[in-house]
């Protein structure tokens, strides 16, 4: 049965993939990328790794792009084509970008592939435990202070946001404030 | 007995795997035309007037008569519609409600697939269903639509937050995100004689997520997508006969998934006293679900609608941080009980 749901999943990813830079509609593009994200879920159920599969849709399907609907929803895109880079130049950037990428994945798929580094705990381990368990346990044990680097970033991140949206249309008072 | 009838372990899993979600799909589209039956009754006698009685005994053929002026109506598209989006949308809103119901255990024997990630599984489709609303109100080209659909986003991830929060407790104290799991832990009674639900355990867990359950699937008093005083109808405006059909019945599986997860979370899922455990089970969950149900309905025809910054400070100020304290509050006493922090 693995084999028939990795086709279908692989084959729904890489249209879904293609079908994101085809598309002349910036919202018909990001759904392809929902899509993407989704067959991506689908992999991580394959793989063994339900906890992955569902933080992959809740946060990338569920989250990220809704928010990048909404951002392209609302922004005029078609003013930001009309005055950006020149047609021509912008071709050959993307010309250009797209033989490193080329370049790159050819020198990729020469060397033979390599599994990664194996974790520390064993297929029994993880199945006993559960998965969820054994993520929280890395992440929040040997992990922990990149875990909390990250959250801080974020809460930077955060930050950031507040302050940028306080600046335009703020009540008097607030805006002046150092 | 031999279940699998000569088939392949697979194929007999497939095969029964599709049954079961026949059966679930098909129980619940069932029971939608007696949701609103109940919900035009109920407003009916809320506002001191009968409700449907024309149609059949008490007005239950209602619903039929409601559906053949659906499926007859004429199926406009708007011109500047976005086709194939403004077809999605309606499928959208449909699709994740049934995938929620597969990982609910209705009854000890009952359940679709008990994955181990069952609650995930419910956060990751209720966040896919902002798409059915933002979709509809943006592929319809209309001002109204947009507006409703672009409020739908905000409050959605707004309130999803609390929701996920509010639901931390429940996971401390069963230490797993299977919802079978779950109902399990919540077996035996507590002092003697209260059950013992996580209601009692987590009741600061149990108000907040009922309100974001509210909020989610967009009812009053949080209906401000649709809110018809100001943009006529919402993300839905442009839509009619069966699309504008599959767009209710949406809210209406909705209702009932999410129901099924807060009985599952705080209401002890299948168990209950006297009834054999399975059958009786199933008698339990349902019921349970029909008093959310109809506190769902009073809740409509009794609260007025919020406004759009009451909804915000609500959301943000007030259920955040007090679904935030009550996380830490929990992690603290299970930390404790567990000998932890010794």
């Amino acid at each position: 049965m693995t084999p028939v749901f990795f086709l279908l999943f692989a084959l729904m990813a890489v249209v879904g993939a293609t079908m994101v830079v085809l598309q002349r509609n910036p919202v018909v593009s990001a759904l392809y990328l929902v899509l993407v994200f989704m067959s991506l879920g689908g992999f991580f159920v394959l793989l063994a790794a339900p906890f992955l599969a569902a933080v992959q849709v809740v946060v990338y399907a569920g989250a990220i792009m809704v928010l990048f609907l909404f951002v392209i929803m609302l922004l005029n895109l078609q003013k930001d084509v009309d005055d950006g880079l020149h047609h021509a130049a912008r071709r050959l950037f993307g010309w250009l970008l797209g033989i490193v990428i080329a370049a790159q994945a050819a020198l990729l798929l020469r060397a033979p592939w390599a599994l990664g580094p194996r974790g520390k705990e064993p297929p029994e381990l993880v199945h006993a435990l559960g998965n969820t368990q054994v993520i929280g346990l890395r992440l929040f044990g040997d992990y922990l202070w990149p875990f909390e680097v990250t959250s801080l970033v974020l809460l930077v991140g955060v930050i950031g946001a507040v302050v940028l949206s306080l600046r335009r249309g703020a009540p008097a008072g607030i805006e002046d404030a150092p | 007995m031999d279940w699998s009838f000569g088939l392949s372990p697979d194929a007999a899993w497939l095969v029964w795997t599709i049954i079961k979600t026949l059966v679930l799909i098909g129980g619940v589209l069932g029971v939608l035309p007696i949701m609103i039956w109940g919900e035009r009754k109920v407003a009916g006698h809320v506002q001191f007037r009968p409700g449907p009685n024309r149609v059949g005994p008490f007005g239950l053929l209602q619903p039929a008569a409601d559906v053949l002026k659906l499926v007859f109506k004429e199926d406009v598209v708007p011109v500047g519609a976005n086709r194939v989006l403004f077809f999605l949308a309606p499928i959208l809103a449909l699709v994740p409600a049934f995938v929620v119901l597969t990982v609910i255990p209705i009854g000890p024997q009952f359940v679709v697939t008990d994955v181990n990630v069952g609650l995930l599984v419910f956060f990751a489709m209720s966040s896919l269903g902002v798409y059915a609303i933002t979709l509809a109100g943006w592929a319809g080209n209309n001002k109204y639509g947009l507006m409703g659909g672009l409020r739908s986003s905000a409050q959605m991830i707004s309130y999803e937050l609390a929701m996920g929060l509010s639901v931390i407790g429940v996971i401390l104290l069963t230490g797993s995100l299977s919802l079978v799991d779950i109902v399990k832990a919540q077996q035996g009674l507590l002092l003697g004689f209260l059950p013992k639900w996580f209601i009692f355990y987590q009741p600061i867990g149990f108000i907040a997520f009922v309100v974001a359950m509210l909020a989610e699937t967009n009812r009053a008093p949080f209906d401000l997508p649709e809110a018809e005083g100001e943009l006529v109808a919402g993300y839905h405006v442009e839509y009619s006969s069966m699309k504008f059909a599959a767009f209710f019945m949406g809210e209406y599986a909705n209702m009932i998934a999410i129901s099924c997860v807060c009985t599952v979370l705080f209401l002890g899922g299948w168990h209950g006293p006297w009834l054999p455990p399975v059958w009786g089970g199933i008698i339990w969950f349902v019921a349970k679900v029909s008093v959310l149900q109809v506190f769902f309905l009073f809740v409509r025809w009794t609260l007025p609608r919020l406004r759009y910054d009451q909804l915000m400070n609500l959301g943000w100020k007030i259920l955040l941080p007090l679904t935030l304290a009550n996380a830490l509050v929990t992690a603290i006493a299970v930390a404790l009980r567990e000998g932890w922090l010794g």
